[in-house]
């Protein structure tokens, strides 16, 4: 550990420290017993910031500090989610396409490039304008993933199609190993390090799809996200009101939060690259 | 003859993309349970009152033929790509009934595509102009700073950006309208002010964010070419460092961000829409929510499978250009 934080670079440092600093706010201080501040009129409404409401509240009587803890729980959420989805999908087929090749590797790769090209704006506009801003959060989250696995299969794909000819594989093969054991013994921990790296892309990319659905008002409406807090902001005029207190939280949070994850997925890449060249 | 082959092969490639998209959109529509015919006689039934059994058996019929929904499920396939996709005809908008969707999508695609190209091209040269120079000389203290300014700017969502420069430039300085405001009516002079000081904005968040990629991007290439060793030989020749740079390390590094120019066309459409909408600019981005707002489905499969036959024609053109550039990538 000591060795780690003394070779890595300050922007994975920093990446790291936001990320973790977000990581506590949306599943630890989550936790922390507070009143539900979601429901309307029950606080007094345009309330400024004060010890009981720490950024005060906004026209409809919510709590804007516990209403962001739970926008960074929720978007977070999300984002793992569609990241998890995406990437265990994209290894599974990038690997089966890479070595059992054939028509197989052809369909799989042709559906995968289409996705890879297809504009994934305009087609979740079409699904989640489908739902209409009644669809569940689970829901949606599977929309995003379905955008999500092209890429990283398509890269894992070409990883495994160079391994295939490497000697430690054809030693695994002569030695009688199956398919999927030389798979999930040898080649697996290559592209773990790579999936993670993709994971905190994919995350990076979920949190952004689902807030630039949300100013579109199709995210789900009772969800309490990032994206959803920017835009009820913008829909009650909170900046035409000069409402700082309730629009400025969630742009900054999102504003630092991708900043984070984005030092920390360059940083990462960059220690391991120098890891792997050492 | 190689190249022909090649030539074959992308358009091949870009046909079965187009349709692949196409088929996409046609099919997800039907799967889900909601009706739109239905949803549109129970939003005017709640409007007007409950309304005759034949006459509403009739209405029901004609919304049918409209949203191209008669027939069976290969059939409406077959129309929609005969219509839509070959003739770009999505029926009548019923938003601003009954002008077609082709009508209104032709008025707002010139500011989107001019939005976007602008942005594009200008971010482009820029990007890679500064990501040149912060790779060649990276351990200047300028370079750190440009670079640590892309890092921050690069992540953000298009939207985030637009809302910022929207709060800090229209509303807390007013020197740009708040929404934007493009006066048709008077004179062309007024029309071209207008459309130059609603777009000022627009254009300058989708400047940043794509800046700042290319500025990332093309500052990690520099550099490894940098450390290259004809670039070392070139140093022992004592050739200058503008030589150097232009010649050995811009010319070897370009390469890849063409490619890359050609991958981030979809991503920069993606951004036109949210930056659109963000500024209310009266592109395809403010159509589709204003489609998704009144329930104009055949407005949104309009805009969409527009955008996805630009998208796919605009990668193709790029790739289509890239062998003439690299002489050494050409026919393979």
């Amino acid at each position: 550990m000591k060795k780690f934080w003394k070779n890595a670079s300050f922007r994975l440092k920093a990446g790291l420290i936001i990320t973790l600093f977000f990581l506590v706010l949306g599943f630890i201080i989550y936790f922390i017993p507070h009143a539900d501040p979601f429901p309307n009129n029950i606080r007094f409404k345009n309330l400024p910031p004060s010890k009981e409401h720490f950024f005060g509240t906004t026209s409809q009587g919510q709590d804007i500090f516990w209403l962001l803890i739970e926008a960074i729980h929720n978007s977070l959420l999300i984002g793992f989610i569609v990241a998890l989805i995406g990437t265990v999908v994209g290894v599974l087929v990038g690997l089966t396409s890479g070595f059992v090749g054939g028509a197989l590797d052809r369909i799989l790769m042709l559906v995968t490039d289409t996705f890879v090209v297809i504009p994934s704006l305009p087609v979740l506009i079409l699904m989640t304008s489908l739902m209409k801003g009644n669809g569940t959060v689970f829901l949606l989250a599977l929309v995003l993933a379905a955008f999500a696995w092209a890429w990283p299969s398509r890269q894992i794909r070409s990883m495994a199609l160079s391994m295939k000819e490497r000697d430690f594989i054809h030693t695994a093969w002569f030695s009688g190993e199956g398919t999927i054991q030389t798979v999930v013994t040898e080649i697996l921990p290559f592209a773990l390090t790579w999936s993670l790296s993709n994971f905190m892309n994919a995350t990076l990319n979920a949190i952004a799809s689902e807030s630039s659905l949300a100013v579109l008002g199709l995210s789900p409406g009772n969800l309490v996200s990032l994206g959803n807090m920017i835009q009820w902001a913008r829909n009650y005029n909170a900046i035409m009101m000069g409402r700082w207190n309730w629009i400025l939280p969630p742009i900054l949070s999102t504003v630092v939060l991708f900043i984070g994850l984005f030092m920390l997925i360059t940083g990462y890449n960059d220690y391991m690259s120098t890891k792997r060249g050492r | 003859m190689k190249f022909w082959k090649y030539l074959g092969l992308r358009i091949v490639t870009w046909a079965l993309t187009i349709l692949i998209g196409v088929t996409f959109i046609f099919f997800i529509p039907r799967m889900f349970p909601s009706d739109p015919v239905e949803s549109m006689i129970g939003q005017m039934q709640a409007r007007s009152g409950s309304m005759d059994p034949v006459a509403k058996e009739a209405l029901r019929t004609s919304l049918r033929v409209q949203f191209g929904l008669e027939g069976s499920l290969w059939e409406q396939y077959t129309s929609f790509l005969w219509k839509g996709l070959l003739h770009f005809d999505f029926g009548p908008s019923l938003m601003s009934y009954p002008t077609p969707c082709t009508d209104i999508i032709k008025r707002n695609l010139p500011f989107t595509v001019g939005l976007s190209l602008f942005t594009t091209i200008v971010a482009w040269i820029i990007g890679n102009f500064i990501g040149l120079l912060a790779g060649f000389r990276k351990n200047k203290r300028s370079s750190k700073i440009l670079e640590g300014i892309a890092i921050c700017i690069y992540p953000l969502p298009y939207f985030i950006v637009a809302l910022i420069l929207q709060i800090v430039f229209a509303y807390v300085l007013g020197w740009f309208p708040l929404q934007a405001t493009i006066v048709y009516n008077q004179s062309k002079a007024v029309f071209v002010g207008t459309l130059l000081k609603s777009s000022i904005l627009p254009a300058l968040s989708m400047l940043l964010v794509g800046t700042g990629w290319w500025i990332i991007s093309m500052k990690s290439l520099a550099s490894t070419t940098a450390e290259e060793e004809f670039v070392l030989y070139a140093r022992y020749r004592g050739l200058s460092e503008g030589r150097i740079g232009y010649s050995y390390v811009f010319r070897n590094s370009i390469l890849t961000q063409i490619t890359a120019l050609a991958m981030s066309i979809g991503g920069v459409f993606s951004g036109s829409i949210m930056t659109e909408i963000i500024f209310g600019y009266p592109g395809v981005g403010t159509l589709v929510q204003g489609a998704i707002m009144q329930s104009d489905y055949n407005m949104i499969l309009g805009c969409i499978t527009i955008s996805i036959v630009a998208i796919a024609t605009c990668t193709l053109i790029a790739d289509m250009i890239y062998p003439f550039i690299d002489p050494r990538i050409r026919y393979s």
